[in-house]
C-alpha cells in the first residue's frame, strides 16, 4: 500500500511534466490548428538557458527560473512573429513542417552552443522525504507537482477571469467575429504562443529536475508522452490535457513498478498501447466532445 | 455630411471581382437596407466596409477615411454582425456579451448597460452559463444584436439577420432593430434577402445588381416600384 502510494506520487510528478507540455500543445492547437512539434525543444532550450544562468552567471535557481520564464515568453512571441505569422495563409501542413524544422534547428543549436554531453542543472528542491503516515513522499515530487500545477492554475485564472484571457479564447473560437469586435487577433495569437512557450519551459525545467541530468534530446520522449496526454484528453480540452498527463504519468509508473517484464524499457510502448485502447473506446478522447451546434 | 460614404468601391476575392464600383451613403440615424439577388454583392459591400475583404475606392466614415484592418474599423465605432451571426459558439452567453464591451473604456457605464440589456431580455441573465452554440437561431441573433449594442456603436452592419429564422422571429427581430433606431438613434445598414420586411423596416434602400447600385430611393417608394416588386417582392 505504501509502495503503491509512493508510486502514485512520483507518477503524478512525471504526469504534471507531461501535462504542462500537453497543455502547451493544446493551446497552440486551439489557436493555430496545428501540432507544434517544436514544443518540447522550446522547453529544452529554456532549460539550457537556465543551466547557463545558474552555472556560468552565478544566479541562484529561483531568480533564474523566473527570468527564464520571462525569456521563454519573449521567445514564444518571437517564434510566432518570425516563423508562424508569415505562414498564416499557408496550408496547415506547411506550418507543421516549419515546426518540425524548428525542432531540428533548436536541437542542433543547443548541441552547438552547449555541446552534446550531459549537463546537471540540479534540483531546486531538497533531497528529503516526508513521512506521511508511513508513506515516504519525496519533496522533489511534491515540488514538481506544486510548481507545474500552480502555473497551470494561474494560467486557468488568467483565461477564465481576465478580459485579455476572454479575448484570447474568443480569437481561437472565431477569429473573424473577434476582429470585427476590435480584437487584435494576431497579437492574441502571439500571446498564445508566448504562454505555450512558458508552459514548455516549466515542463522542461521540471523534467530536468526530475531526471537530474539532461542532453539536447531529453525532451523528445517527454514530447511523445505529452502528445499522448493531449490526445487522451481530447486535443481541444485544456483540462483534458492536464488530466491526461497525470493519468499517463501514474499509469506508466505503476506498470513499470508492478509488472516485472515491462520495467523501464517498455514503458513508452505500453503507455501508447494503453492510449490506443482508450481511443478505441472513446475516439474523441476522455474530455473531447463533439461540438454542439445548431444551424 | 453623411455618416458613411462609399464612392466607387471595388472589391475582389482573388481574381474574381465582386464589387464593380458601389456608391452609397448612410446618414446618421437612418436605417438603410441593401437589397439584391444572390451574388449581387450585398455581403461583400458590408465586408468591404469592415475591411474583411481587400477593397479599393473611397470609404469615409464621419468624414475621415476608413482603415485597412477589421480591428481599426471596429475601433471607429462600426459593429458588424456577420452572416451566421458571429457568435462564439463554445463560449457562454455571458462571455459573448462581455466580448461586446471589449473595446469600451468606460467599463462602469458598459456594465450598467449590460444590466439594462438583461432587464430587457431576461434570458441573457437566466441562461448566462449556457454555451451560445446551443441557442436557437433566433436567440443567437438577439444575442449578436445585444452584443453589438454593448459596443456602443455609431453604425451597425447587419448581414442577413433573417437567414434561417422563422417569419415570426424575423418580425420580432426587426421590431427590436427599429426600436433601437428610434429610441437610441443607432444607425443601421442592413443586408437582407427578405425584401418585404427590409423595405418595411428601413427608411431608404439600395438595390444592388452584379456588384453595382441599380436602384436607390426611400423604402416606401421602392416598395411601390414595378421593377422592385416583380424582381424582389414577387407580386
Amino acid at each position: 500500500m505504501q509502495q503503491l502510494l509512493q508510486q502514485v506520487v512520483s507518477g503524478l510528478a512525471d504526469g504534471s511534466v507531461y501535462g504542462s507540455l500537453a497543455l502547451a500543445l493544446v493551446l497552440i492547437y486551439r489557436a493555430t490548428h496545428i501540432i507544434n512539434f517544436a514544443q518540447g525543444e522550446m522547453g529544452m532550450f529554456a532549460t539550457y538557458v537556465l543551466w547557463a544562468l545558474v552555472t556560468h552567471h552565478g544566479m541562484s535557481y529561483w531568480p533564474a527560473f523566473v527570468l527564464v520564464l520571462a525569456l521563454a515568453f519573449v521567445g514564444g512571441v518571437g517564434v510566432h512573429t518570425v516563423v508562424i505569422r508569415p505562414l498564416a495563409r499557408a496550408p496547415e501542413l506547411t506550418i507543421v513542417m516549419a515546426t518540425i524544422a524548428l525542432l531540428v534547428v533548436l536541437n542542433g543549436l543547443a548541441g552547438w552552443i552547449w555541446g552534446p554531453d550531459e549537463k546537471v542543472v540540479g534540483s531546486p528542491f531538497p533531497n528529503n522525504s516526508w513521512n506521511v503516515g508511513g508513506v515516504l513522499v519525496s519533496e522533489q515530487s511534491v515540488g514538481v507537482i506544486a510548481i507545474t500545477l500552480g502555473c497551470v492554475l494561474v494560467l486557468w485564472l488568467f483565461f477564465r477571469f481576465t478580459k485579455v484571457g476572454l479575448a484570447l479564447r474568443a480569437s481561437a473560437v472565431n477569429p473573424q467575429a473577434s476582429r470585427v469586435l476590435g480584437v487584435r487577433v494576431p497579437w492574441m495569437l502571439a500571446l498564445g504562443w508566448g504562454l505555450a512557450s512558458v508552459l514548455s519551459a516549466i515542463s522542461g525545467t521540471m523534467a530536468a529536475a526530475s531526471f537530474y541530468v539532461f542532453t539536447p534530446s531529453y525532451m523528445q520522449s517527454v514530447l511523445i508522452y505529452a502528445f499522448a496526454a493531449a490526445v487522451l484528453g481530447g486535443l481541444e480540452s485544456p483540462l483534458g490535457a492536464v488530466v491526461g498527463g497525470l493519468a499517463l504519468g501514474v499509469t506508466v509508473n505503476l506498470l513499470g513498478h508492478y509488472v516485472g517484464w515491462i520495467g523501464s524499457d517498455l514503458q513508452l510502448p505500453v503507455a501508447l498501447a494503453a492510449l490506443l485502447a482508450v481511443l478505441l473506446v472513446r475516439p474523441g478522447g476522455l474530455f473531447g466532445r463533439v461540438a454542439v451546434r445548431r444551424v | 455630411m453623411a455618416l458613411l460614404e462609399l464612392t466607387d468601391v471595388r472589391a475582389h476575392y482573388g481574381q474574381v471581382r465582386a464589387l464593380h464600383g458601389v456608391t452609397l451613403t448612410v446618414e446618421e440615424g437612418e436605417i438603410v437596407a441593401l437589397l439584391g439577388a444572390n451574388g449581387a454583392g450585398k455581403t461583400t459591400t458590408l465586408r468591404a466596409i469592415s475591411a474583411m475583404v481587400a477593397r479599393e475606392g473611397t470609404l469615409r466614415f464621419d468624414g475621415r477615411p476608413l482603415g485597412r484592418t477589421a480591428e481599426s474599423v471596429a475601433r471607429r465605432g462600426i459593429t458588424h454582425v456577420p452572416e451566421g451571426r458571429g457568435i462564439f459558439g463554445e463560449l457562454t452567453v455571458w462571455e459573448n456579451l462581455q466580448m461586446g464591451v471589449y473595446l469600451r473604456r468606460d467599463r462602469r457605464a458598459a456594465q450598467r448597460e449590460l444590466a439594462e440589456l438583461c432587464d430587457e431580455t431576461p434570458w441573457f441573465r437566466d441562461r448566462r452559463g449556457q454555451q451560445a452554440g446551443t441557442l436557437s437561431g433566433g436567440e443567437q441573433q438577439l444575442l449578436a444584436l445585444g452584443r453589438a449594442r454593448l459596443t456602443k456603436p455609431r453604425l451597425v452592419l447587419l448581414d442577413e439577420p433573417s437567414l434561417g429564422l422563422a417569419p415570426l422571429v424575423v418580425q420580432r427581430f426587426f421590431e427590436v432593430v427599429r426600436r433601437l433606431n428610434a429610441e437610441q438613434g443607432v444607425t443601421v445598414l442592413v443586408v437582407e434577402q427578405n425584401a418585404a420586411i427590409a423595405l418595411e423596416a428601413s427608411h431608404r434602400a439600395y438595390v444592388l445588381e452584379v456588384g453595382r447600385v441599380a436602384l436607390a430611393g426611400p423604402s416606401a417608394e421602392l416598395a411601390k416600384d414595378e421593377a422592385v416588386r416583380s424582381s424582389y417582392l414577387g407580386y
